[in-house]
């Protein structure tokens, strides 16, 4: 073992970890082919930018926020059903009921600012989001790094589970998953835990995309020299796979991880919406859509027409990135 | 070909067996069932005497086959929410979500066809690139949001047509909306929100096809035999581009059922797949796993026929013998 530890050094150094070189492409990302497409198609660049925005109002929601949701002593029952600031309604008791610029997309009925309540919600999709594609990543990557590298039965009975699942549409697996996981916990933790639940059953719903892809690429890396060197010098297979062939395989994961983003963007809303999502106490811009729904015929159109534009437009800015990046990171297409 | 159907009804059986199994499990090891038939206060003794009645005293696998011997029967226990047996909850249910269904595949053949006829004939038309951005931007619009629209605009602001359940209906049988106005008018918003993303689908579809089979020699042939572009465009062109269209909107129809989860939901339409959400919230579980084996028997029939339709029709996959159905 001391003898391969030594030998390995400079294949390692020149190979470099995963971080350097995700940073050294980087670099030469911003001087590349890439990055000139990038510039040059302004949806891509208009979609970047708001979904840099949605980013960092997610991540720094409590500060950036014009009011805190979540503290129900800040909420005044004289704030509630106010419309947006541009427009006015008359209520049921007669009185005309103009918006303020305290509450620019109005209030819901506990007085609660719309605005707040979407940057807040958004923080909570972002997360689920997040979480749910690192997960499938995860399980994605090293399944696939297996079933390509291994082959043989290991690498039919995967992808058997895989073809298998992928017959089933990822919402309906979610939604069973999440019934499933559910209904073994113990009923006085199934609210704390819901986030978490979330997160497994839409992390593992779409881990097959991953594991496909990564497959695919693995067995083309596998047979190339500097695999069979690294095999030659004796490396353990793990070592081989995390450290040679994981790295040049990274690039189309990147693009399905973006697409796969607004999808467990969608999929999370969607199961908050059907009401089986995160609870109530922590809203997503799923359950702030569900709840509004209910207000639909009282006239308060903005208690869901706003986080519904939310969504859609954080859900369609990844959607173009991924897009781009895809075309982008093709060389037949360039 | 007798070999070939016989692995493929193989595959579909291993794959129901699958499910029974996991329905099973979930019926199982969930809870405890006896917990979930009598109540707290019933004594030991009654425990014992209902663990007999149940045959949960008896070995896993004997448990099993007599799940699946229920199963095949229709039995597939009480409704712990309801308190009835399942198979009357499912019973009116059922023919809500398949009209649905129904109504949507055929909305989704009927525009997304000559759309993406259309779309793939005139390229550089404006109203074909209108289209598809349309469609591309339908297609990142989550299905709820589509309804919450469609809602919002035609039964709030117009009045126009009913934002819920399923108004009346005609018995034909079943209760059915397809029979008069006033069951149309409800079904009319469900059915168009449910069908939009399929609709795409088949649009982009037909129309890369389309731009596939208008390169071939044999459409180039056909012009040069002076035919007009209307037996070309529909009798050569179109023809071969029908295949995989039946195929994909086949599988998609198991992606139909799945999504009308989301548009019962949004429309509070009194289908099965609203049943399920709620089985779900309330940890249901024999109504779970109905659906689920329901659910698992449509997908693997769909896939079967998608199977056999592809044998009939592709010459090719005859003569590989034993290549499979892919």
């Amino acid at each position: 073992m001391a003898d391969s530890k030594t030998i390995e050094k400079p294949i390692v150094e020149e190979h470099m970890g995963l971080f350097a070189r995700i940073g050294d492409s980087f670099r030469r990302f911003l001087d590349g082919d890439i990055f000139y497409s990038f510039i040059h198609s302004p949806i891509t660049v208009i979609a970047f930018v708001v979904t840099v925005i949605c980013f960092v109002l997610a991540a720094f929601a409590p500060w950036l926020a014009p009011h805190n949701t979540n503290d129900i002593a800040t909420l005044l029952l004289d704030n509630a059903e106010l419309p947006p600031f541009w427009s006015s309604y008359t209520a049921s008791w007669g009185e005309e009921l103009h918006g303020r610029t305290e509450f620019l997309l109005g209030t819901d009925p506990d007085g609660r600012d719309v605005l707040s309540g979407i940057i807040f919600g958004m923080q909570v999709s972002l997360i689920v989001g997040f979480g749910s594609v690192i997960l499938a990543m995860a399980i994605g990557i090293t399944l696939g790094l297996i079933s390509g590298y291994i082959g043989g039965k290991t690498d039919s009975v995967i992808m058997r589970i895989a073809d298998i699942q992928l017959s089933f549409p990822a919402i309906l697996v979610a939604l069973l998953l999440f019934g499933g996981i559910k209904s073994v916990l113990p009923p006085a933790e199934r609210q704390d835990l819901a986030i978490w639940v979330l997160i497994l059953a839409i992390g593992v719903s779409n881990w097959v995309q991953f594991a496909r892809t990564v497959r695919g690429s693995t067995m083309v890396e596998k047979s190339k020299e500097y695999v069979q060197a690294a095999r030659v010098i004796g490396l353990h297979p793990i070592l081989i796979m995390i450290r040679h062939v994981l790295p040049n395989v990274m690039g189309p994961v990147l693009v399905i991880a973006t697409i796969n983003l607004a999808l467990a963007i969608i999929t999370e809303a969607t199961l908050s919406f059907l009401g089986v999502g995160v609870p109530p106490t922590e809203p997503s811009l799923g359950t702030l859509i569900r709840v509004g729904q209910q207000y639909l015929f009282s006239g308060f159109w903005w208690m869901t027409i706003f986080p519904a534009l939310a969504l859609v437009v954080l859900a369609l800015s990844v959607n173009l990135l991924g897009d781009w990046l895809r075309d982008a990171l093709n060389p037949k297409l360039r | 070909m007798i070999a070939f159907i016989i692995r493929r009804l193989l595959q579909s059986l291993l794959v129901m067996g699958t499910v029974a199994f996991i329905a099973f499990s979930l019926f199982n090891f969930v809870g405890d069932p006896v917990n979930n038939m009598v109540g707290q206060e019933a004594t030991e003794a009654e425990r014992e005497y209902i663990r007999q009645l149940l045959g949960l005293d008896q070995p896993f696998y004997i448990q099993f086959m007599r799940f699946v011997g229920n199963v095949l029967q229709g039995d597939f226990g009480q409704s712990y929410r309801l308190g009835q047996p399942v198979l009357n909850v499912l019973g009116d249910r059922v023919p809500a979500t398949l009209e649905l269904v129904f109504v949507a595949a055929v909305m989704a053949l009927v525009i997304g066809v000559p759309m993406g006829v259309y779309t793939g004939l005139k390229r550089y038309a404006i109203s074909s690139k209108l289209m598809l951005t349309i469609s591309l931007i339908g297609v990142s619009l989550p299905t709820f949001v589509i309804g919450i629209m469609l809602i919002l605009v035609f039964s709030v602001w117009l009045n126009w047509l009913p934002s819920f359940g399923r108004g009346q209906t005609v018995n034909v049988g079943w209760d059915s909306n397809l029979f008069s106005l006033e069951g149309w008018k409800s079904m009319i918003m469900p059915a168009i929100t449910l069908c939009l993303f399929q609709l795409t689908l088949v649009m982009r579809l037909v129309r890369a096809e389309m731009l596939e089979v208008l390169r071939t020699d044999y459409v180039k042939f056909a012009r040069a035999r002076g035919l007009s572009n209307r037996a070309v465009h529909f009798g050569h062109a179109l023809k071969n581009t029908l295949m995989p269209v039946i195929t994909i909107t086949g599988l998609q129809v198991g992606g139909l059922i799945a999504f009308a989860i989301i548009t019962e939901t949004v429309f509070q339409w009194p289908g099965m797949g609203l049943l399920f959400l709620q089985a779900i919230q309330f940890v249901d579980i024999p109504v779970m796993a109905t659906y689920l084996l329901l659910v698992a028997l449509v997908f693997v029939i769909i896939n079967l026929i998608v199977d056999m339709t592809y044998y009939f029709v592709d010459p090719r996959l005859r003569t590989e013998g034993k290549g499979g159905g892919h």
